[in-house]
């Protein structure tokens, strides 16, 4: 059931990775060097972390039939919050809750304007998403604030049991909420909410407080990979952290099967769009390619995806084979008369 | 005939919208088309006007077979509509919008004075003299709808089909229309009228048909009809022999009082309001269509806040804010429009029925699976719900079906008071009188019901005592032996509310 | 006008510093916004420019709109100001705004970027030269690896824009000169430290782990200071196991070359108003019309330049 469910992601992968592997052979190669795993799939995991923890927010809010385009911004403002603590000598694990803190009350703004409000999501959002960036270079003053603290770095370029500390945050994060979607009744839930906001409420189901709930663990989620991204380049760039991520988050969440419509949901499968995404990204960058061709590359590979993954092309898919099974026992059938 | 109908059939996932209607339209005659919500009449016109396309039977214009694929071929045909909304665009002149699109034309360019003066020759057929340069808007919507009309007439020209056309205008302004359409008449037109104003139906029209549930129910001539025959075809008169007895051995049981509703009410939506719920008792909510059944229903299960009034149990005040504390309270309500208010339909059949047990429960107290599994088999099994498997998509199910799986939805969280909103509507016979043993057995296990119907026959047989409500306002109670058809139709058509007994009007 | 110019002829006889000639004038500045911390760099050095000069500065930031920059061009004329110095925000659109100042015979200098009037229009433009920048980082590296073979990987700007390419070009046509010197890979980084150091993960991956790389020219610092920490990583010594060559000098540039870690940047200053405020000095003084371009020096500083001085004088700035 669950195989069944991710497994036009996983060959879409399996796929990616052999068509890599052709343009750069040494793909695969994983070694092990002063404690830590080297190769260009540890970073794809490592990469993949922003838009993979985005992906898992966003999955929620689109199961419920909204967006959220301002977790790029918001990752922005976490970024910063985080960096101007540890720069004002607040220590790390002050740094860490406010920027989680200003995550949260970012996913609370947005929940509230769409779930008590009633603004679309798109436009909600939006709000966040076009205002966020000028706070963020509030905190930061229009510059990059750098900083020197190797336990905030840690979550950047640390590792743990030789994986980078931000593929374990990532995997952690997608495990916990993925269980907790599906051994809670949250998952169910949420989807009745995406699909009949209005039925489910009349069932007793508390539309309103799922909704900001899903925007402000979408916020918690963009909070962590701004986490991510400022210890990183040990410093927080308001202008560009997160800058059009919000749309790769998206583009995973729907890469993963996930309807925009709303309703049935899987993270795991959200999680191996973000990774394809990512082995995409990485691919084109060890292929040498120029630069001139990034995008027409990205965009070409995520088209055929989609393309084979649509429910159209599969259903003509299976009418094609029953067609050709029908034919080919009637030849049988034939022969044997 | 002009336009005749034979067997037309038309069904939609889950319903049969139009079962086997026959209808037929004389040159020269206006012809009502009258039903309750959801008795097929939309559905008639839309099939008509080429936003449907039928699934059966035949459609004959001037004895020719038609099958218009969208209202431009229909127009083509001979078949214009007025809706009650005025379907023209006020920032455009009168000329303009009369014009639309088969301007007259001078070297490729619109030719502005022959569309002026073609236009005021139109508007002088209806003895109306306009300023053609004026934007519409700034006319009254009667003299739009008029517009409409002459429009819809000059590019169609042999049936016109008016849909709720004076629902939005005032007694002298129905006059102005009305004899717009009496002067089409005499021109040979053929009119077909949809509203739910019994007196215009009488004073314009010369032949109704009455559909019910998808079907026809009667074509006769206005004149040999009267008001009260008229409203028992709408609501129904007869049911199956089965229900009949069920309702027929009910004796005027007494019940202990459960629930009382003081005032309630909500400005523009329902008079206030008192109510008495008696442990084990059905009560019938009657009326027609627009009269307020529905939304008394939605203030006393918090899905409108109530703006006055309060409700209490033998323990004290209830707050009825939110569907949640209305559950809280014991009640549930299954809502009329199944589709969108009741299932979650791409959610299977296990989802949808323990759904409401689960909210109640929390998200963090999941049901176990075999509890759910055992849950939806048990229902299932006794509401006969017809399914290949419990985890099907209940969008997939038939209307009745789905019915049921939202009352299994409801009896799973045992609720003390549960409201009906035409539990019945759009379900095939065999379930419908499945539902009606259904309620009989909740009442005899202590559960109290509300009962919402436009089938009188459908209330008399489970109800205990029917409200009548007229013009969002509760105007009778029927308790006893008065909970008979005649009575109720008799509150209803304004008729025999100076009874003493059953005028306690609220 | 006149008057002016004579009264600044006398003051110049009588003190005869260039300083007190610009006395009490008064110059409005159309700044964009403050969309970098170089952007915030100009403006704060503009304004320390005009104080040291005693010239009355009228600021205006544009917020990134055309139409903001107009209106405060239109306002500086109104209130009669003696110049106008004008960072455009777009190259078009500023022939009549530009006429208007001609009409009121107030000088404008155009800083930082260019338009596409007629250069009748006004007084000068300052501005760098991109592709200067881009061949004074390359003649540092041609004389750092003396005849060594180099392999050399390149991040670029964002992909497309005039920054990227200028800067590329020039740094290509002094190495074309040089058969042991090679780009081997050549990326974006879209200017951003994140993708700096994205991008050189890539490049180390690809190159034997970095041991085949002997150099890094980045477009920008901030590229360059993202990639120092992917060369780290990655376990190799920045600044000596691979060269590093940046263009801008901001100040986390400087504090890397400070610690060794890297070797030079090409200043791209943002003291444009020095020498504008110079041709307009001299302009009033006599009427001496400039060169219609004045090219910034592009100095190139490596770690013998004391970067941890320079890092302190910048900082301040609001990089």
């Amino acid at each position: 059931m669950l195989l069944k469910r991710i497994a036009p992601q996983l060959i879409a992968l399996a796929a990616l990775v052999l068509l890599v592997t052709l343009v750069y052979p040494g793909f695969l190669d994983i070694s092990f060097n002063d404690g830590r795993l080297v190769g260009p799939v540890v970073d794809v995991l490592k990469r993949g972390a922003p838009v993979a923890l985005l992906a898992v927010g966003m999955t929620l809010v689109i199961a419920t039939r909204g967006i959220d385009l301002s977790v790029g911004t918001t990752m922005a403002i976490c970024g910063a919050v985080a960096a101007w603590a540890i720069a004002s000598g607040w220590g790390l694990a002050p740094a860490l809750l406010l920027a989680l803190a200003a995550g949260g009350i970012a996913g609370l703004w947005n929940g509230l304007l769409v779930a008590v409000v009633g603004i679309q999501p798109f436009v909600a959002t939006l709000i966040l998403m076009t205002m966020g960036r000028g706070i963020a270079q509030l905190i930061t003053e229009g510059r990059i604030l750098t900083f020197n603290h190797p336990g905030f770095a840690f979550f950047g370029s640390g590792t743990i049991l030789g994986l980078p500390v931000p593929a374990w945050l990532w995997l952690l994060t997608g495990a916990g909420v993925a269980l907790l979607m599906r051994r809670s009744a949250l998952g169910m839930l949420i989807e009745a909410t995406g699909i009949n906001r209005r039925a489910s409420a009349l069932a007793g189901v508390n539309a309103t407080v799922l909704l900001i709930a899903v925007y402000v663990a979408s916020g918690l989620c963009a909070a962590l990979a701004g986490i991510v991204v400022t210890a990183d380049i040990r410093g927080a760039d308001a202008n560009n952290s997160g800058l059009w991520l919000e749309l790769d988050a998206i583009l995973a969440v729907v890469i993963g099967g996930n309807s925009l419509l709303g309703g049935r949901f899987s993270i795991l499968a959200a999680l191996l769009g973000a990774l394809i995404i990512q082995t995409i990204d990485t691919g084109i960058l060890l292929a040498g390619f120029p630069s001139e061709y990034n995008l027409v590359i990205k965009a070409a590979l995520v088209l055929v995806i989609l393309v084979l993954q649509s429910p159209r092309i599969a259903a003509e898919w299976r009418i094609w084979r029953k067609s050709q099974r029908a034919s080919r026992e009637a030849l049988a059938e034939r022969s044997r008369t | 005939m002009l336009l005749s109908i034979r067997s037309l059939t038309k069904t939609f996932p889950g319903t049969l919208a139009l079962d086997g209607v026959d209808f037929d339209l004389a040159t020269g005659e206006v012809h009502a088309l009258l039903g309750e919500n959801g008795a097929g009449k939309s559905t008639l016109i839309k099939c008509l006007t080429g936003a449907y396309h039928r699934d059966g039977g035949t459609v004959a214009l001037d004895g020719a077979e038609i099958a218009p694929r969208s209202t431009v071929e229909a127009q083509e045909l001979g078949i214009g509509t007025v809706y009650q909304e005025v379907n023209l665009l006020p920032n455009l002149t009168v000329a303009q919008n009369l014009m639309f699109g088969r301007e007259p034309r001078r070297f490729g360019l619109i030719n502005t004075r022959a569309m002026r003066a073609e236009a005021r020759e139109m508007l002088r057929q209806y003895g109306l003299e306009l300023d053609v340069d004026r934007d519409l808007g700034n006319y009254s919507v009667a003299i739009q709808q008029i517009i409409a009309i002459a429009r819809a007439v000059a590019l169609s020209g042999k049936v016109l089909i008016l849909d709720e056309p004076t629902a939005s205008l005032d007694a002298r302004e129905v006059e102005m229309v009305f004899d717009v359409v009496r002067g089409l008449r005499e021109r040979g037109l053929g009119i077909v009228f949809v509203s739910h104003f019994l007196d215009q139906v009488f004073e314009l029209t010369d032949r109704v048909t009455v559909l019910r549930n998808g079907r026809k129910i009667v074509t006769e001539r206005t004149a040999d009809l009267d008001r009260m025959s008229l409203i028992e075809h709408m609501l129904g008169r007869a049911l199956e022999e089965e229900v009949e007895q069920q309702g027929a051995g009910k004796a005027a049981a007494t019940h202990p009082d459960l629930l009382h509703f003081e005032g309630v009410g909500r400005h523009g939506v329902i008079e206030p309001f008192d109510l008495t719920i008696g442990q084990g008792e059905v009560v019938g909510l009657a009326g027609l269509l627009g009269s307020g059944r529905t939304e008394s229903a939605e203030l006393i299960f918090g899905v409108r806040p109530a703006q006055t009034g309060s409700a209490r149990d033998e323990k004290g005040a209830l707050d009825l804010k939110s569907p949640r504390a209305a559950i809280a309270a014991g009640f549930g309500f299954a809502p009329e429009d199944r589709k969108t208010d009741g299932i979650v339909a791409d959610l299977s059949i296990r989802e949808n029925i323990v759904l409401g047990l689960q909210a109640q429960r929390g998200w963090a107290r999941p049901i176990p699976r075999a509890e759910q599994n055992r849950l939806a088999e048990d229902y299932i099994r006794r509401l006969d719900i017809r399914t290949s498997g419990r985890e099907k998509p209940v969008g997939d199910l038939s209307g009745g079906n789905q019915q049921k799986v939202v009352l299994a939805r409801w009896l799973a969280m045992n609720p003390r008071f549960l409201i009906l909103d035409e539990p019945t509507r759009g379900i095939d016979v065999g379930a419908h009188a499945e539902i009606l043993r259904l309620i009989h057995d909740l009442t005899g296990a202590g559960m109290s019901v509300l009962v919402i119907s436009s089938e009188i026959e459908e209330l008399v047989a489970v109800s205990d005592r029917v409200i009548v409500l007229r013009d969002r306002r509760h105007v009778a109670e029927l308790r006893g032996e008065r909970v008979a058809p005649d009575a109720i139709m008799r509150a209803i058509a304004r008729d025999g509310t100076g009874d003493g007994e059953t005028a306690r009007c609220c | 006008m006149k008057t002016r110019t004579l009264l600044g002829t006398t003051a110049a006889l009588m003190i005869s510093t260039t300083a007190a000639m610009a006395e009490g004038e008064t110059v409005g500045f159309a700044q964009i916004g403050s969309e970098s911390g170089w952007r915030a760099a100009e403006t704060a050095l503009t304004k320390q420019q005009a104080e040291e000069r005693g010239i009355d500065l009228r600021f205006s930031d544009a917020q990134q709109k055309q139409e903001n920059q107009i209106a405060a061009i239109r306002s500086f004329i109104a209130q009669g100001i003696d110049a106008i110095l004008l960072a455009p925000v777009v190259a078009t659109g500023w022939d009549s705004v530009l006429e208007e100042a001609q009409e009121a015979e107030i000088p404008v200098v155009l800083l930082d970027r260019q338009v596409d009037s007629s250069d009748e229009l006004y007084l000068t433009a300052v501005g760098s030269n991109l592709v200067h920048e881009g061949e004074v980082a390359g003649e540092w590296l041609v004389n750092a690896v003396g005849d060594q073979e180099c392999r050399i990987v390149e991040l670029q700007g964002t992909t497309g824009s005039t920054p990227a390419i200028d800067r590329k070009t020039g740094f290509e046509n002094v190495i074309a000169g040089h058969d042991n010197m090679e780009i081997v890979r050549s990326q974006t980084g879209d200017f951003t430290r994140a993708q700096g150091k994205e991008v050189m993960e890539s490049f180390l991956q690809a190159e034997n782990g970095g041991k085949d790389i002997c150099a890094l020219y980045a477009h920008n610092d901030d590229m360059a200071v993202g990639a120092i920490q992917a060369i780290r990583e990655a376990g190799l010594a920045p600044g000596k196991d691979i060269l590093i060559v940046s263009i801008d000098g901001v100040p986390d540039i400087f504090k890397a070359m400070a610690d060794g870690e890297a070797n030079a940047t090409v200043e791209l200053t943002p003291n444009m108003a020095g020498p504008a405020f110079d041709a307009l000095e001299a302009y009033w003084a006599d009427g001496t019309a400039p060169e219609k371009f004045i090219q910034t020096e592009s100095r190139l500083f490596t770690q013998d330049d004391d970067p941890m001085g320079e890092y302190e004088t910048r900082k301040g700035l609001g990089y």
